[in-house]
């Protein structure tokens, strides 16, 4: 008796288990209420993604303490934290949608954005966009990234178009003056012979070809060299230009001629990163949230670094990151969202711009990260705010910010991701192949991304 | 003798099932559990690759089309031909190195213990750790394959950084890896052999390599069959070496059937390609997988 007995509640526990699991992962919006008409002043409750992990205890005090603040200005509304370190993983991203487990409020990455906007996996917030006043303010074309047509998708959080990164002390070391970095692509050629030639395990400059972000570097040089990706319908490939062309002929030359970007190649975003933290890479594209990368993660010391603007360029591609909402969040979440992404990342000396308390937190002030607003007036305030509670030293960011003054920001290609992987071809075949032929490889890539783009249109 | 008894008597049946009844209770238990966690997501994986899903809406039915998608992919033929390649490679070295060892191991007197200990040591690396790892000894520059060279004068390669080298670096560590398993159930193997064949074979005065053809293979000609075809079935899914060492690269020359549907379904955001990608590979390893239930179930018999 008593083994059938057992059995039998083994069966049905498990049985209930599974569907108890199964029921779950189907709720459809969990967290979210129904959608409709409600008082101006109704509670609501919004989940909010990219809350500072515990391990970074002084970030996420300041997280914390803000949303105290904004829930006493707005006792309607209850922010529910959710800390994430990092706070975006595709892996995850969809598998969090489609658990029905995803924020209200996203956080994503630039280099996301189009392709959520175009699965439809976030809100349209058009409708609301008038609940946030900086908006007048903001770059057009920082706020294009998050717009298709006149639709609004998201709000930016960060923003910064693409430069130069080097390591100062290894300029030092190489006999060049680090307060006068290069300005063309032949000076940096020469610098990165000079950094090379301190001896074995030194490069001169770095760059990616792996993981698709060899062609996410190869847009950034394109797009400084004054090319383009794809032509202004969206519809071909226009990187075989001679713009494309410039782009891996100079990689060829400081590879293989010149031996300055060292041995090892197929690199990804950490081996950079790694490199330039170890103190044995002179020179990469890059922004200024590399340094921040660098010195956080990866055993850099922001002194050591500096940033100047992409050599030769007028257009840079932009980076960043921003928050868009779930699809099945309710117009009052959306608008309650909107005021606390207002309160806590848009508003000069408040939340992320609040330099003094970062300051006296002991947090690095002072790199010129997050651009915008441009010259507006929340702009101004915001770089006044930076160099007064500066504590990492501007000096070695000024070029960037003198340089990148008059250079456009420049949006992803339609379908980055596809473009990128065809590209990382062609950039690991100038860095692995000493024979590689570059008009070739532009043209296979040409020819596969308009078979690409001809069938996804 | 059941279908007997029950046929005389119907109640028969009832009184076997009841007796039966905490054997099904626990069969029912494991069914649940496989039905959840196996065979449902195998049922989504194959209706995915025939949908456009953004997980927010409901999916839409686009029959072949992501079939088309992927398949007119440039890196398609890459993938397929690699990972045609990586197996085959992998069979070549995978294959024979551990049965060698086995074979070495199960000859010898003392410290077999200790060498088995040794030879199972890097099976207990967790394998990103072991690719990483290899991913230091492959650097051209000062990595340790070539100081190793280096010291044999011999010329400096630039394994992960070819294309001609590149693949066979995967199927290197993906060997190391394995070996320590392969090794120890062929060594089981090799063990269950009557030790009473041998020694009737050295009476006819046979020598070592004479007793491996006329003993050893004989014996474990059905293990070895059947670590083949699971190897091939293991071999074919190859995704972290490439996803951790090359990224695909250089020039797509380590893309893999699988790294190719990660891309799809994790950078490209296409579910449906990357479904349609991982039918396509079970359909090929369902193939291998029958004969394996063929051959096992001839060994049943």
């Amino acid at each position: 008796m008593k083994p059938r007995n057992l059995a039998i509640l083994l069966t049905a526990g498990l049985a209930l288990a599974a569907a108890g699991c199964g029921g779950s992962g189907n709720t459809p919006g969990a967290g979210s209420s129904p959608a409709g008409p409600a008082a101006a002043d109704a509670p609501v409750t919004i989940s909010v993604g990219c809350q500072p992990p515990k391990s970074n205890p002084k970030e996420r005090a300041q997280w914390d303490a803000d949303v105290a603040a904004f829930q006493k200005l707005h006792p309607n509304i209850t922010i529910e934290s959710k800390d994430a370190f990092p706070c975006i993983v595709p892996e995850t991203f969809q598998a969090k949608l489609a658990g029905g487990e995803m924020e209200d409020l996203f956080y994503v990455y630039y280099t996301d954005v189009r392709k959520i906007i175009a699965s439809g996996q976030a809100a349209d917030i058009t409708p609301y966009a008038s609940t946030l006043t900086t908006l007048k303010d903001m770059r057009p074309d920082v706020i294009s990234v998050f717009k298709e047509g006149e639709k609004l998708y998201g709000v930016p959080r960060t923003n910064y178009g693409t430069g130069l990164v080097y390591n100062r002390k290894l300029f030092t070391q190489a006999g060049l003056d680090p307060d006068a970095p290069p300005k063309t692509w032949a000076e940096v050629q020469a610098a990165a012979k000079k950094i090379a030639a301190l001896g074995p395990g030194y490069v001169g400059y770095g760059e990616y070809s792996a993981g698709n972000t060899g062609g996410w570097h190869f847009t950034s040089s394109l797009y400084g060299r004054g090319g383009d990706m794809v032509t202004p319908d969206g519809k071909k490939a226009a990187f075989n230009s001679p713009e494309g062309k410039a782009v891996l002929e100079n990689l060829k030359q400081m590879r293989w001629t010149d031996d300055s970007m060292g041995t090892k190649q197929l690199l990804r975003w950490e081996d950079l990163m790694r490199m330039m933290g170890s103190g044995r890479l002179g020179m990469m594209i890059g922004a200024p949230d590399v340094v921040q990368a660098v010195n956080n993660d990866f055993k850099g010391k922001f002194e050591d670094y500096g940033v100047t603007s992409l050599p030769e360029a007028t257009y840079s591609l932009s980076g960043g990151d921003g928050y868009m909402f779930n699809p099945k969040a309710t117009p009052e979440q959306i608008k309650a969202g909107l005021l606390w992404l207002e309160y806590r990342f848009l508003t000069p000396g408040q939340g992320q711009f609040d330099y003094e308390r970062a300051k006296n937190d002991g947090l690095p002030v002072g790199l010129p990260a997050t651009d915008l607003y441009g010259a507006t007036a929340p702009g101004q305030k915001i770089n006044e705010l930076r160099t007064q509670f500066a504590t990492v030293p501007v000096d070695h960011f000024k070029p960037y910010v003198d340089g990148t003054a008059n250079v456009q920001f420049k949006l992803e290609p339609p379908k980055a991701q596809e473009i990128y992987a065809i590209l990382d071809t062609a950039m690991s075949a100038v860095l692995t192949r000493q024979d590689a032929n570059i008009d070739q490889l532009l043209s296979d890539a040409e020819k596969k991304v308009d078979t690409m783009l001809a069938r996804s249109s | 003798m059941t279908t007997m008894t029950t046929r005389r008597d119907p109640g028969g049946f009832r009184r076997a099932f009841r007796r039966n009844l905490t054997a099904y209770g626990f069969l029912c238990a494991a069914l649940i559990c496989f039905a959840f966690f196996s065979w449902y997501p195998m049922v989504r994986e194959f209706l995915l690759s025939f949908q456009k899903t953004n997980f927010v809406g409901p999916a839409e039915w686009v029959g072949l089309d992501n079939f088309r998608t992927v398949i007119e992919d440039s890196a398609f033929p890459a993938a397929w031909l690699n990972t045609a390649a990586f197996t085959g490679l992998a069979l070549l070295v995978g294959y024979a190195v551990p049965f060698v060892i086995a074979l070495v191991l199960n000859e010898l007197r003392h410290a077999t213990a200790y060498l088995r200990f040794v030879v199972y040591l890097p099976v207990m690396l967790p394998p990103a750790v072991a690719v990483l790892l290899f991913k230091w000894f492959y650097d051209p520059g000062p990595g340790l394959f070539n100081q190793i060279l280096g010291l044999a004068h011999l010329p400096a390669l630039s394994w992960l950084d070819s294309t001609s080298t590149a693949l066979i670096s995967l199927v290197l560590v993906s060997t190391w890896m394995n070996l320590g398993t392969g090794t120890l159930i062929y060594l089981a193997a090799l063990q269950s052999i009557p030790s009473d064949l041998y020694e009737a074979a050295e009476l006819d005065g046979a020598g070592l390599l004479r007793r491996v053809w006329h003993v050893t293979i004989p014996q474990t000609k059905l293990i070895l069959l059947v670590m083949l075809l699971l190897q091939i079935v293991a071999t074919m899914q190859v995704f972290i070496e490439p996803y951790l060492l090359t990224g695909g690269g250089p020039e797509n020359a380590t893309v893999t059937v699988a790294y190719l549907m990660y891309q799809y379904a994790f950078s490209f955001g296409n579910f449906g390609g990357g479904g349609a990608l991982g039918l396509m590979l079970m359909l090929v390893l369902m193939v291998f997988s029958a004969v394996y239930l063929r051959v096992s179930r001839d060994d049943a018999n």
